[in-house]
């Protein structure tokens, strides 16, 4: 499955397209197939998004998981500093990301 | 410390509020990303992997308490409670909103200080020696001259737009702290019959293609300097090669022409350029060398003993240790220099929370005549502490979580932020020192001075090539996997590592450390470090007992 993501063009923050417009959490994200470019045309256009890609991810019981390493990285948050990550309560958080 | 005049104080409020202008003009749509890049990045502003990153920039990593009480209220209000000192002496904030970063310039030019050029194909913040003016082996203070060449490099007109990013450190000892021949310009003031000048080296630096600069100049009187630095710039900008990123550093230039070369074109250059009379006059460096004056030392202390051991009261056995690793021999009587390492066992080396931040101001303010300094093994140093005080400013740092006495030892990682930030990364620092500090822990002392470098790219962040042992982190088909080199030194004896083979995980990685340290300590000599027995032996040992 193909993902879009991008960051937040005011605070930065790590945005994934859930099909109807963006979310912090990867786990909402929807399969973009081959329409991801255009999407991200339009989205970067209407200043909804900054630097929007697509990336390849796989299909899991937990939700999409991106296919590199880096881009899980960006899912979660720095894995040296859960309290920093989308789950501060969750310390076996960043195993995911490994 | 050097103080800004109207000039230096009118250009850094201008920058703030042409930036605020343009940042209004991105979130507004008036300007694209692709429009907006280049501007931001010349005001340090990165976007990173989860957020924008602003690196603000520390004139030869000097600062004052005014100034480091800024850096932890920036880090307070507009961060998430910390920054992230870094390798060339500056630090980084990691959560930078778009919309509050022209604040952030503003506050920070109130206490004089700025990002301006921490980005960028321009000469970038000049580094140098984090014991200057303090160091008792200095033939002359070397900041009044990084200084001047700040100056002269500030929105330097003909240097805004390089083949490359372009480095430069001074420092004025034998002893190189600053990793001196690894920069663009490296820059060593010695003393010739009595008279300043300085030893010019070209062509150095890390990154994909590491390279020691050769010397290019003996000694260039100091009233030809600049009129030097701007020849070997013209030279770099008329040659270097703009048509292929990685070959356009200056170091590719000087070793495709050759030094010899590349130094003639420089003193033809150097003929033209002095005509011009850009060197100042030397009431002007006066002027600078007088903000850099020697505080008014008047200890009488203990002194240090032959050993260059601080006489004190060594009956707490954690104080007696962290004189021994942290503290280092001053030029005054009665003083001495405090390192103190952002470097505890299983932390982030480099990271300072706001309040640490602000309880070294205070020990500068109180104990080291307003002074700190940033070092580029991402540590801090109190440049002038009585000696008298030392166990008041290790109490101090001790409660702080500042107080472990690892200075150059194994535990004292240098460590690029890696893929936890960086959006260039290919695999993960911190972890890895995390991991070896650990290891190690309790054992560093036992292995003495070993410099342990990581970096999380080939772009060498982390300074890997100049580690006694260095890693590398590269992709290696999606998963991490890490180099592991040997022999590298960025200090005086400097040199280059070397790849030992194959790379290892993550876990891997730090059992080929102790492999690799497990050796030395059986076939060290005397007092040799792990540098000089690795020296010694050469590689081939050492292969055989990582991989034999």
């Amino acid at each position: 499955m193909k993902l879009l993501t991008g960051n937040d063009l005011g605070s930065g923050n790590v945005l994934w397209w859930t099909g109807a417009g963006w979310s912090r959490h990867v786990e909402d994200s929807a399969d973009v197939g081959e329409g991801g470019e255009s999407i991200a045309r339009a989205e970067e256009g209407a200043r909804r998004v900054n630097v929007p890609y697509v990336i390849d991810a796989t299909g899991t019981p937990d939700g999409p998981r991106p296919a590199h390493i880096k881009d899980r990285v960006r899912a979660l948050g720095p894995t040296v500093r859960s309290d920093l990550t989308l789950k501060p309560a969750d310390p076996g958080a960043g195993d995911w990301v490994i | 410390m050097y103080t800004y005049d109207t000039y230096d104080q009118a250009i850094v409020d201008a920058r703030v509020a042409e930036f605020r202008d343009q940042v209004e003009r991105r979130l507004s749509g008036a300007l694209s990303e692709d429009q907006f890049k280049p501007l931001r990045l010349m005001n340090g502003l990165y976007l990173q992997l989860h957020a924008y990153m602003l690196r603000v920039a520390v004139p030869y990593g000097t600062l004052d308490s005014r100034q480091m009480r800024m850096l932890g209220h920036i880090a307070r209000k507009y961060d998430r409670g910390y920054g992230h000192f870094t390798t060339r002496q500056n630090i980084q904030y990691n959560w930078i909103k778009l919309a509050e970063a022209p604040d952030i310039l503003a506050d920070l030019a109130t206490v004089e200080m700025h990002a301006i050029q921490t980005s960028g194909n321009c000469i970038r913040n000049i580094s140098s020696d984090q014991f200057a003016g303090a160091a008792a082996d200095e033939v002359t203070d070397p900041r009044p001259w990084a200084e001047l060449i700040r100056q002269w490099s500030t929105f330097h007109p003909e240097f805004s737009y390089l083949p490359r990013k372009f480095k430069i450190a001074v420092i004025a000892s034998d002893t190189d702290r600053a990793a001196m021949r690894l920069h663009d310009i490296g820059i060593q003031l010695i003393e010739r019959s009595g008279e300043i000048g300085a030893k010019i080296y070209v062509g150095g630096g890390m990154g994909r293609t590491p390279m020691i600069a050769p010397e290019i100049r003996d000694f260039v009187p100091a009233a030809d300097i600049l009129s030097y630095l701007e020849a070997c710039l013209r030279v770099y900008n008329r040659h270097g090669r703009r048509d292929n990123i990685y070959k356009a550093r200056i170091k590719i230039l000087v070793h495709d022409l050759g030094a010899e070369d590349y130094a003639r074109q420089v003193a033809e250059e150097h003929l033209a350029v002095k005509a011009l009379g850009i060197d100042p006059p030397a009431a002007e460096l006066e002027r600078i060398a007088a903000m850099f004056a020697a505080p008014a030392f008047d200890a009488d202390g203990p002194a240090f003993d032959a050993d260059g051991n601080v006489t004190l009261d060594r009956s707490d056995p954690d104080f007696a240790l962290w004189l021994d690793q942290n503290v280092t021999p001053h030029k005054a009587a009665g003083y001495a220099v405090v390192s103190i390492s952002l470097k505890p066992v299983g932390g982030i080396p480099g990271d300072a929370s706001a309040d640490q931040i602000d309880l070294m101001a205070d020990l500068a303010e109180r104990y080291s005549f307003d002074e700190l300094r940033v070092t580029h093994a991402q540590n801090i140093v109190l440049p002038h502490v009585r000696q008298s005080d030392l166990h008041a400013v290790w109490t101090a740092l001790n409660d702080a979580g500042l107080g472990d006495a690892n200075i150059d030892l194994i535990s004292d990682i240098i460590a690029c932020p890696g893929l936890d930030y960086c959006s260039l990364a290919n695999a993960r620092s911190i972890p890895v020192a995390q991991k070896i500090a650990t290891r190690f822990a309790g054992r560093e002392r036992e292995l003495g001075e070993l410099k342990l470098k990581i970096s999380g790219c080939i772009n060498a962040c982390g300074h890997h090539h100049a580690g006694h042992i260095g890693i590398l982190g590269v992709d290696k088909k999606g998963v991490e996997n890490y180099q592991l080199l040997l022999g590298g030194s960025g200090a005086e004896d400097v040199s280059l590592a070397k790849i030992t083979g194959p790379g290892f995980s993550e876990d891997g990685i730090v059992d080929a450390v102790e492999k690799v340290t497990d050796l030395y300590l059986t076939r060290r000599e005397g007092e040799e470090r792990f540098l000089d027995t690795y020296r010694r032996l050469g590689m081939e040992p050492f292969k055989e007992a990582i991989y034999g």
